[in-house]
């Protein structure tokens, strides 16, 4: 396969002229250039999966609504990232994140340090525009530091991909589908009997929400030891 | 080993001429219906009063795949090679078959079951993709053979360029029959341009629809041929590596597939220098392992990997990053089936048929409310009126037509007044339904379109992979939405809900599944929105 010579490509975004080189996605000349596209299961540094739908935005000339994350710049095309459409699509995705498992976060321990919560206070979504499902899951808490509670997670699938990318143990994998879909170890084994995990504890410090957290800690203390790992990723960028 | 075009046809000579001496021909359709009322057994029965008979040089019973009338089953078929004519018994049982021996051997024909093949069903048919199923032997190789197959395959190599095969491909107009409708020659050519070592061949066989069978009975009934149209699209596109993903659930498919392959592999039609020439080509199967996602081409590329058969955002698309990053030509079983006769009997011909935005045929699995349910192939441009009333001979029990669904999950409900609707992929668009692979399901006067509309979601809803948020988790709530209007307590406010989840499922899935999965609800909604108004309590 010929891999395309990167090139120069100049575009507009929201009508602001903004130029990246053609191996770039929409999310980051959007970024560099300080324009606010919302985002969850992106996470710099991590390969893009385009899951969570959260960084849709619309392009001229096509009625599509595409992630930003995973969509390569073109030259001349005009992006929009708040339109009304955007705006309503983004409230329900999010309503969506919120219905399907048990998020409250007056007895989480993310509660303040929680990108889903930030989410909401971002968009000031007040309450979820559709009915809560409560799904129930077994919560996993065999590791010594670590909790694995499948209720509070959003399947973002970040754990998995900085256990295979950075870490590159791969101890971490989905099992089932839909809305059974959740996060294991090895083959479904209790976390404290993973052979692969390596109890580096990155797949906790990039969780968005409570779904894995340290053990032993107030909500007060449970911020996200984020900078160690946004260290390394941010070098495994500059690679 | 065959090593020429002319090794080829001798051997194609020598199978017609040892079966000249043998007169009369008894088919058995051992497809998945007639099979599933016992017809293998009836096959075994009349093998053996052959023998016993002594008459095994004078009649010859063979296995063959659908003859399309599945609500006959089990179809046995007696053809004279001398007198040219074939009669067509229904609903065969173990009784009649002593009656059937008795007319073999006496010429007396038998009186009942016949099945009329001058009736509509068939007549009103263009079979081009199914022309060999219910007379071909699909494992045998030779008499595919003797019925030309592989002779396009060794006439294009030793006349013609790959770019040749494309431009043919292309005038033909022929577009993809797994439900999206692409150009099959362009989607060839972007491939024959990228450069790269290695390329990838993909016939997905890894049909999924509720009440769609038609690539099944394809690849039971011809398998050869779609192992000659995947090595035709190899030389175009110059790939020597095929895969035919095929789902588990059927294992007749599996094994018809499997055995074609170890006999081409044999004769040196699959291998390494086909006819001497430069070209190489190798078939594997891989095997779905129960997910209908799977059917989706990025999915299906990265389960052929060996991993999760999740799907991925496109573009990359397949032509630059397919299977193991490699440029892959992704088409469909019934696709692959046309690109045969396509070679052999030139664009124009094929052009001929069908509209003008869709050439060539389709197959249509007919099934719910219908007399003659089962597979039939039309002209595209048939109108819905005569596959429902003229090929399936109308809705059983004197009831009334009320809709018809196409596509699956991922289609719509057409109600009668759009029953003059010429079928063809922007027509079918056009009212809110696809093309899809080609179920068709009939629904009579009592069929109620809420729950039809639900019965699709809770499959969709089942089959979600759980990627992306709003397939996860929307179409639980339509399903559960749906629910409320089934049970005839939904508010007003579920059916705003109803519609706008709708849209932003449709809007902001990552894959076909999800973009097509409230499909149902909204074309239920739009022809029939009264029955959801019924199912909106009051208090």
């Amino acid at each position: 396969m010929i891999r395309e010579k990167v090139r120069v490509k100049s575009f507009k975004i929201n009508g602001i002229d903004v130029t990246g080189a053609s191996n770039q996605t929409i999310l980051e000349i959007a970024q560099e250039n300080n324009i606010e596209i919302s985002t969850l299961c992106y996470l710099k540094g991590l390969s893009c999966v385009g899951s969570c739908r959260m960084c849709i935005v619309e392009v001229k000339g096509s009625d599509k609504l595409i992630p930003s994350c995973t969509s390569k710049i073109k030259e001349g095309m005009e992006v929009t990232t708040d339109s009304a459409r955007i705006k309503a699509n983004r409230e329900m995705i999010l309503s969506m994140l919120f219905s399907e498992r048990t998020h409250t976060c007056s007895v989480c321990v993310s509660n303040g340090n929680c990108e889903l919560q930030d989410k909401s206070t971002e968009l000031r979504l007040e309450h979820s525009q559709v009915p809560y499902g409560h799904a129930r899951f077994e919560i996993d808490a065999s590791h010594k530091n670590f909790v694995n509670d499948p209720n509070r997670c959003i399947l973002c699938s970040r754990c998995i991909r900085v256990c295979d990318e950075i870490e590159g143990a791969h101890a971490l994998d989905l099992m089932g589908r839909g809305m059974d879909t959740r996060i294991i170890h090895d083959m479904d084994e209790p976390w404290a009997e993973s052979l692969s995990c390596t109890s580096c504890g990155k797949c906790v410090y990039v969780c968005p929400t409570g779904a894995l957290y340290e053990k032993d800690i107030s909500a007060e203390e449970a911020e996200k030891k984020r900078n160690i790992i946004m260290e390394l990723l941010e070098r495994k960028v500059e690679q | 080993m065959i090593n020429s075009l002319e090794e080829l046809e001798a051997l194609a000579n020598t199978k017609r001429c040892n079966e000249q001496n043998c007169q009369e021909e008894l088919r058995v359709c051992v497809g998945s219906s007639c099979a599933s009322l016992g017809s293998e057994n009836l096959k075994e029965i009349l093998d053996a009063a052959i023998k016993e008979n002594d008459i095994s040089d004078a009649c010859r019973v063979k296995a063959v795949g659908c003859n399309g009338l599945c609500a006959k089953a089990p179809l046995i078929s007696h053809c004279n090679r001398a007198t040219k004519i074939s009669i067509l018994y229904e609903e065969v049982e173990e009784a009649d078959l002593d009656e059937l021996i008795q007319s073999v051997l006496n010429a007396a024909p038998v009186t009942h079951k016949h099945c009329d093949i001058t009736q509509d069903f068939f007549a009103a048919q263009t079979k081009i993709v199914l022309e060999n199923a219910g007379i071909i032997d699909p494992d045998d190789i030779e008499d595919y053979i003797a019925h030309d197959g592989y002779k396009t395959l060794f006439e294009t190599l030793e006349n013609k360029l790959p770019n040749e095969v494309i431009e043919e491909i292309k005038k033909s107009g022929l577009r993809g029959r797994g439900g999206g409708g692409f150009y099959t020659g362009l989607k060839w050519e972007s491939v024959a341009k990228v450069q790269s070592e290695q390329k990838y061949i993909i016939c997905n066989g890894d049909e999924g629809d509720p009440g769609a069978f038609m690539d099944r009975a394809l690849m039971e009934a011809d398998p050869h041929r779609i192992l000659e149209g995947m090595a035709l699209a190899g030389y175009a596109c110059g790939a020597d590596k095929g895969y035919i993903y095929v789902r588990a659930e059927y294992p007749i498919a599996v094994e018809k597939l499997t055995r074609a392959i170890k006999q081409a592999k044999k004769l040196g039609i699959l291998g390494e220098n086909i006819a001497h020439s430069n070209f190489s080509f190798n078939v594997e199967i891989r095997l779905g392992a129960g997910a209908f996602v799977c059917g989706e081409a990025t999915a299906l590329i990265t389960s052929i990997e060996g991993n999760r058969g999740n799907p991925r955002q496109k573009p990359p698309h397949l032509s630059d990053y397919g299977l193991f990053g490699q440029p892959t030509v992704l088409n469909n079983v019934e696709t692959l089936a046309n690109i045969v006769p396509i070679l052999k009997r030139g664009a124009q011909w094929f052009k001929s048929i069908g509209t003008a935005s869709s050439s060539g045929t389709k197959v249509f699995a007919l099934t719910g409310h219908i007399q003659n349910s089962g597979l039939v192939e039309v002209a595209m441009g048939t109108t819905l009126r005569t596959l429902i009333y003229k090929i399936g001979g109308g809705i059983p029990h004197g009831k009334k037509f009320k809709a018809i669904q196409t596509g699956g999950p991922s289609g719509g409900c057409i109600p009668e007044s759009l029953l003059d609707l010429e079928v063809d992929y922007e027509s079918l668009k056009k009212v809110g339904s696809i093309m899809g692979s080609g179920g068709m399901i009939v629904m009579d006067e009592d069929a109620n379109m809420v729950e039809l509309a639900r019965f699709f979601m809770d499959f969709c809803k089942s089959e979600s992979c759980g990627k992306c948020t709003p397939c996860r988790v929307g179409t639980v709530q339509l399903t559960e939405l749906l629910d409320k209007f089934v049970h005839k307590k939904a508010t007003k406010k579920d059916l705003e809900l109803l519609q706008n989840l709708s849209h932003v499922v449709k809007d902001t899935s990552l894959c076909g599944l999800g973009q097509s999965a409230p499909n149902p609800v909204l074309s239920t909604l739009k022809y029939f929105e009264n029955e959801y108004l019924e199912g909106i309590s009051n208090d």
